[in-house]
């Protein structure tokens, strides 16, 4: 009886703003039915490059000369290479590679991009003009260039994929975040949590960064897309993975040899690769669609 | 906007500083003796300190970087460690091989872009948007090293539209002889601009034909060919000039795979060579000619951004 009292008098619970905002926000992507198969093929690739492995009953590196380039069959779903290796089961075995370079590179380079971009935004002045002059420089070498000399001093290695690899996502994020950082920094509340007292450390961890969370998420679910073509470009181009790892870019540079005589060598990890970006490129349309509807063109 | 050009002339000395402090430190990023690795492992002692004494390497590394530059800036980019020959010579006729490549791959993704941007917002939300819009999506995520290879595959492979060995055969003088020969190269190169480009387009089309001035427009009675092609394109493509800018320095980089996929012999295929042998001087040399010209080129294209939109006060 009591508590109905309350309730009459306090009116119905009502949650807070942020949560509100979060089931508002889930509401508009669950509405966007191609960011929802994009997130759902995510999922299924994350699984299948956890549990995968461990069902493929072949060896992804054991050279069968006897079976080498075996087209398609019920024995070998995707056919064979020049080594007689299982190319389905190096594919499902390469899924944990490429999400391994698109993730942590995009966890590394989005991590010291952000501190740039907050920082810059955030102490402006001299600061702000040092690291966006950093990153103009590095905005300066085009396309895949700068991964490729990065990769050109280090030594082609997956290690060394992601190392370039994030290297050349740190000023997409540092920019970002900075121009949110700066539209954040100039609200009243900010002024307000100053006067209190509060340490600069506490102001960009605890008031600004959650408030420039939605533009990193869309921008790392992106950059997990163009991570991924880049790492995949250098294995291409001999730079990355080195043999007999199965990564995606490696076997399409491997098969470009038999391109005449077995086509299929070519075709299932480019596909593979394909699917992979367009399932993160979509479902990062859709988080940006979701977090700022006025974006949704 | 004398005064705004020489202003980013002015912009542009503190990134082309950085980008040859950068581009000086690959030599000194690699991890032991530079030297060595350049020489190779059996190399003996004489001839490692040979390259070390070639490349000023026991300098101290604030005049090896003055050198570097004040050498740049009169057209010495060093000698090849392979070949012995001026890394400018090597590059100077496949400069213009990448560069043409970079050129037509512009062209064909402005010229998809726009037309396919232009359609998709005209008639947005149809089944004619929706169409552009999802193979807009494909081009942008389909690897260009994939696709590539494909257009080989059918139209060289299979069909023999194209046969192979003429790819081999494209040299830096005269390779875009035929249509023929650089039709696939282009269509490699600039799906994934067209892509973007008919995204931004549609993008900046839409937010352009929400505005008052485009319902004035319409209001008047202008008809609708009028209002869009008058009216909106023009303000809409602001936006799109500086993507394009952005596309043809990133058909630059790609142009490097490009290249390796149709043995054509240009400035990325030269760079994937040096790096594989370790001929770091040409490596430099390549990655500073493409950096230096994606930098005018962007400084170009944010003129003409200004010159198209005087409304917008850059400063």
């Amino acid at each position: 009886m009591a508590g109905k009292t309350v309730e009459v008098i306090n009116g119905p619970k009502r949650s807070s703003p942020r949560i509100e905002a979060y089931k508002a926000f889930w509401k508009r992507l669950s509405k966007n039915k191609a960011a929802v198969v994009g997130g759902f093929f995510i999922l299924l690739f994350i699984v299948v490059s956890i549990v995968g492995p461990f069902l493929t009953t072949k060896d992804p590196t054991e050279v069968m000369v006897l079976n080498k380039l075996q087209p398609p069959s019920a024995e070998f779903w995707f056919g064979t290479d020049n080594f007689g290796r299982d190319i389905f089961t190096r594919i499902i075995h390469g899924m944990s590679l490429t999400l391994k370079v698109g993730f942590l590179s995009v966890a590394i380079g989005g991590s010291i991009g952000v501190i740039f971009g907050i920082v810059s935004g955030y102490y402006g002045g001299k600061i702000d003009t040092i690291i966006m002059r950093v990153m103009d420089v590095l905005l300066a070498f085009p396309g895949i260039l700068l991964a490729l000399a990065i990769v050109s001093v280090l030594g082609g290695s997956l290690q060394n994929v992601i190392i370039a690899v994030a290297v050349f996502s740190v000023p997409a994020f540092a920019r970002i975040v900075r121009s949110s950082t700066l539209s954040v920094r100039q609200l009243e509340y900010i002024d307000a949590v100053k006067a209190l007292g509060a340490s600069d450390f506490r102001i960009i961890f605890k008031h600004i960064l959650p408030n420039v969370v939605s533009p990193i998420i869309v921008q790392a679910t992106l950059r997990i897309a163009t991570a991924v073509l880049t790492a995949s470009g250098l294995s291409f181009l001999g730079l990355g993975a080195q043999p007999p790892e199965p990564e995606w870019g490696a076997m399409l540079n491997d098969g470009r040899t038999y391109m005449k005589t077995a086509p299929h060598l070519m075709l299932f990890p480019g596909m593979m690769i394909a699917i992979v970006v367009l399932a993160f490129n979509i479902f990062g349309d859709g988080l940006r669609d979701a977090l700022d509807p006025k974006m949704k063109k | 906007m004398a005064k705004y050009i020489v202003r980013r002339l002015l912009q542009t000395i503190p990134v082309l500083i950085g980008v040859s402090i950068l581009v000086f430190s690959l030599m000194h990023l690699i991890p032991g003796d530079a030297a060595q690795i350049m020489a190779g492992e059996a190399a003996s002692e004489e001839s490692v300190e040979q390259i070390r004494e070639k490349l000023g390497l026991n300098k101290p590394k604030p005049v090896q970087y003055f050198n570097y530059v004040s050498n740049a800036i009169q057209g010495d980019l060093g000698n090849s460690i392979r070949s012995g020959r001026p890394v400018v010579d090597e590059i100077k006729g496949r400069f213009w091989v990448t560069a043409e490549l970079a050129v037509y791959a512009t062209i064909l993704a402005v010229f998809l872009g726009l037309i396919a941007g232009i359609i998709s917002a005209v008639r947005h939300y149809t089944w004619s948007d929706v169409s552009i819009m999802v193979v807009a999506l494909f081009g942008l995520s389909m690897p260009n090293f994939w696709l590539g290879l494909l257009l080989i595959q059918w139209f060289a492979v299979g069909v023999d539209f194209l046969p192979i060995p003429d790819f081999l055969m494209m040299r830096p003088s005269g390779w875009g002889d035929s249509w023929r020969q650089i039709l696939l190269p282009v269509i490699t190169l600039g799906t994934s601009g067209a892509a973007i480009i008919a995204r931004m387009t549609r993008a900046s089309m839409l937010e352009v034909i929400d505005q008052d001035y485009i319902r004035t427009a319409r209001a008047k009675g202008l008809s609708e060919k009028i209002v869009i092609y008058r009216h909106a394109l023009k303000n809409a493509l602001i936006p799109v000039v500086t993507v394009v800018g952005l596309e043809f320095g990133a058909f630059l980089g790609g142009a490097v795979i490009t290249e390796t996929i149709f043995a054509i012999n240009g400035m990325g295929r030269l760079t994937i060579a040096a790096i594989t042998e370790r001929d770091f001087p040409v490596v430099q040399g390549t990655v500073l000619v493409i950096s230096l010209l994606f930098v005018f080129v962007n400084m170009l294209v944010d003129i003409s951004y200004r010159m198209l939109n005087k409304r917008i006060d850059l400063s």
